[in-house]
């Protein structure tokens, strides 16, 4: 509780909660923005209608999705300099210039395009509309292309000088940008993105599924998706498997903490499932492992030598137990998708995947694990960086901002029920949203009760018809 | 030939900031005017006379942000701790009015409730975009790099009128945007509420511009020495000449687009005040734009990309505002 009360960790709280709830939109929109392009493609190629029919429903959850990622993102933009200007005056000439990058060639386009995309249907030519709508997604990819770059640097900084003043001083922009962990990061995040929005897709295809497996929208929705699923999560996997290499190299105490190993140097190191690391104690307690795993998969090597957090200064430490078990959910849930996605293949070369209720089933409870996925990876990265904002360069205490206890945590409270009121409800709307019945509202649902409640409410159905145009 | 970097970024900062105030303006305003249109009807045509356009709009804020900590990165360190609460506020505000654009169109039961977040979230961040901009007028003190004033500091009665006038100057600019974009009944209401709202902030500008002189040496200077007076004495003629533009322009029905643009005229030239007080300070009463800025290396850098996408920036988003030109048709969206 001591932490409550120290306006450093209730700073690193505020940003950790803002940019939690933030990241949520844009893992969606990226990806949802991308299918949307796609959908509209195959319309205009195939001539084929259930195209733009799945393009129209989903343009609505785009479109709610995209309203609370600007309002939350435009928050971030403004938190770097509130709760962190010591950091935001001294890294700004480095990052500012990238992120300046960003809302001039990512926001404004996407912005600039919405409108169109959004409203412009009837009036510009369908040609047009879809250039609308691809800028969109180019948005929104250039959008991450460039915040990693800056997230990146702040992880394996690069390119830079540190002038008298203490302002680090960009020496060489492409070192800057494409500095050595940016690559797997960006591939392994917008990877992520297309794989949390294959899943809400799916989730949704296979819901409307469960109950009408002749739906046609919903058909095309989770066929889509389940090839998402089963190409693209292998993939995420290799990726994976790079970026933790490239982080053994760059930030060895992180993935020690990742690992849960402490012990200073480490032969035929194993792979724990299970533990409970203590940093006062400096072990993992109940720890259950598979031996020589670890050794295998970081090294590639059964007897590779691994350095645990013991070969670090003490105070560099980042907090383990949260980056073991953030790790943990991570891979865990990406696994799943993999299997997910085999289960479908199978399914689908089967002849059953229309009709597969297990399926059907799993992807719908599989529909949020992107989300939860990405927040995961977020955590175990940006905890795993602790204690510093710039990894071995600027400690996150020397980051803050002179804002007292009661400002931040006035604020902080103020962000958490602002957040909770109106993000509630725009996932409520969400949801909504998806539990309309996708294409032919030809033929209306029998108002049955249904079994799973949770996901959409019952009422929620019977309003629909009086409900917004 | 070397360019003066620093300088070149002191006029894109404010450019974007201008840009900000005079696109966001008028849709904050139409948030601010909500309520005094109370038919169903009525409010979907005050939302979708922006809904196409108001993200592009904000976007510029975030310009505004994200340039400042790019190209005076000192300045963004001292600014918004100094203004931490208002902006806060203002954030919060704006996510109020934000998700309000596609909620209300998600419900019935609770359309109202987001009828009134669209409102307050509008006015909120209105409010406190005045009283930061007092709040930066009247001085921010700084020592060692950082902030180093109070947590109240900002909240002075200079401030709060400075609020009060940008709420009153967003609603004008809100109301002869409606004119333009409505017809029939709700456009006569806009033309009367154009001209309360124009005597009132013609009013307010005139406080404002005599107070601001007194909140600092420099100011004084500025305006009431010799020769600068042979500069600044054209201002407040010129600030009549468009207020009087504006005030014809509500009276003839012919030509819809004159109020706006007069109000459009009245902001800019406030700027220009503004600015001929400030140069060169970015901080005021210690740091000059000078001082703040980045090295050339971070300016450089980003002009390039400054310089190749503005244009293109201001080319698509006048190809979307022409897109949705005209009178605006409740009816025609995709919800």
């Amino acid at each position: 509780m001591q932490a409550l009360l120290d306006p450093v960790f209730l700073a690193r709280l505020q940003f950790a909660f803002t940019v939690s709830f933030h990241i949520i939109f844009p893992a969606f929109t990226i990806g949802l923005a991308s299918y949307l392009a796609v959908l509209e493609a195959l319309w205009l190629w195939t001539k084929r209608e259930i195209y733009i029919q799945v393009f129209r429903y989903w343009i609505k959850i785009f479109a709610v999705t995209f309203g609370m990622g600007v309002v939350s993102g435009l928050v971030m933009s403004y938190q770097f300099g509130t709760n962190w200007s010591v950091f935001s005056d001294k890294a700004g000439p480095v990052i500012g210039p990238l992120m300046g990058y960003e809302v001039l060639s990512a926001f404004f386009l996407e912005a600039g395009f919405l409108g169109v995309m959004l409203f412009g249907m009837n009036r510009v030519g369908k040609g047009l509309h879809f250039f609308a709508t691809a800028m969109v997604a180019f948005g929104t990819f250039l959008s991450a292309f460039w915040i990693l770059a800056v997230n990146s640097w702040m992880q394996t900084p690069a390119g830079y000088a540190i002038a008298p003043n203490g302002q680090f001083i960009p020496e060489d922009w492409f070192a800057v940008i494409f500095n050595p962990s940016f690559p797997y990061r960006l591939v392994h995040m917008v990877l992520a993105a297309y794989l949390t929005t294959a899943f809400v897709v799916g989730a949704v295809g296979a819901w409307h599924l469960l109950r009408d497996k002749t739906n046609a929208g919903a058909r095309v929705m989770f066929s889509m998706a389940m090839w998402m699923a089963a190409i693209v999560a292998p993939i995420q996997i290799f990726a994976g498997d790079l970026h933790g290499l490239n982080t053994l190299k760059h930030q060895p105490a992180k993935i020690a903490a990742m690992e849960g190993h402490y012990e200073e140097s480490i032969k035929g190191a194993p792979l724990y499932l299970f533990g409970l690391p203590d940093n006062e104690a400096g072990e993992t307690k109940y720890a259950i492992g598979i031996p020589k795993l670890g050794s295998l998969i970081l090294t590639h090597d059964w007897d590779g030598e691994l350095k645990g957090l013991k070969a670090f200064p003490r105070e560099d430490w980042p907090p383990t137990p949260v980056v073991f078990w953030s790790f943990r959910i991570m891979v865990g849930l990406g696994s799943l998708m993999a299997l997910v996605g085999l289960v479908s293949l199978v399914m689908r070369f089967g002849g059953r995947i229309y009709s597969s209720r297990l399926l059907h089933r799993a992807a719908l409870v599989m529909g949020p694990s992107g989300f939860i996925a990405v927040l995961a990876g977020w955590v175990t990265t940006e905890v795993g960086r602790q204690p510093y904002t710039i990894y071995g360069l600027l400690r996150t205490a020397d980051s803050v901002s002179p804002i007292g206890l009661p400002g931040v945590a006035t604020s902080l409270i103020a962000f958490i029920i602002v957040y909770f009121i109106v993000f509630g409800a725009g996932v409520f709307y969400l949801l909504r949203l998806m539990g309309k019945t996708p294409g032919a509202i030809a033929h209306p649902e029998p108002e049955t009760p249904m079994r799973a409640a949770g996901l959409m409410p019952g009422p929620a159905q019977q309003l629909e018809k009086g409900e917004a145009p | 030939m070397t360019l003066d970097l620093p300088l070149i970024w002191a006029g894109l900062i404010a450019f974007a900031v201008l840009a900000y105030v005079v696109l966001d303006g008028f849709d904050l305003g139409i948030g601010i005017l909500f309520p005094l249109f109370k038919q169903e009807r009525e409010r979907d045509v005050l939302m979708n006379s922006v809904a196409p356009v108001w993200d592009g709009n904000e976007t510029w804020l975030v310009l505004g942000g994200g340039g400042l900590l790019a190209a005076f990165p000192l300045a963004y360190a001292t600014i918004l701790p100094a203004l931490y609460a208002p902006l806060t506020v203002m954030l919060l505000g704006l996510i109020f009015r934000g998700v309000a654009f596609e909620f209300r169109w998600r419900t019935v039961r609770w359309k109202r409730v987001w009828d009134w977040s669209f409102t307050l979230g509008s006015l909120m961040a209105t409010f406190m975009q005045g009283i930061a901009l007092g709040g930066l007028i009247q001085g921010i003190k700084v020592a060692d790099r950082a902030y180093a004033g109070g947590w109240w500091d900002w909240l002075t009665p200079f401030s709060i009128l400075t609020g009060i006038a940008l709420v009153v100057g967003y609603s004008l600019l809100g109301a002869c945007w409606l004119v333009i974009k409505t017809e029939g009944e709700i456009q006569n209401r806009c033309y009367d509420l154009g001209r309360k709202l124009s005597v009132g902030l013609v009013l307010l500008i005139g406080l404002v511009s005599l107070w601001t002189p007194f909140l600092g040496e420099q100011f004084l200077q500025r305006w009431f020495t010799w020769p600068n007076i042979l500069l600044t004495a054209p201002m407040p003629l010129l600030v009549l000449l468009a207020a009087g533009s504006l005030w014809r322009g509500l009276h003839d029905y012919s030509r819809p687009k004159q109020p706006f643009l007069s109000a459009l005229a009245l902001f800019v030239l406030s700027y220009i005040g503004l600015g001929i007080s400030f140069w060169p300070l970015m901080v005021p009463p210690s740091l000059t734009f000078y001082d703040a800025a980045a090295p050339d290396v971070s300016l450089g850098f980003l002009l390039v990309g400054a310089v190749i996408l503005l244009p293109i920036i201001l080319a698509y988003t006048a190809y979307s505002y022409y897109v949705f030109r005209g009178k605006v048709d409740p009816d025609a969206h995709y919800h």
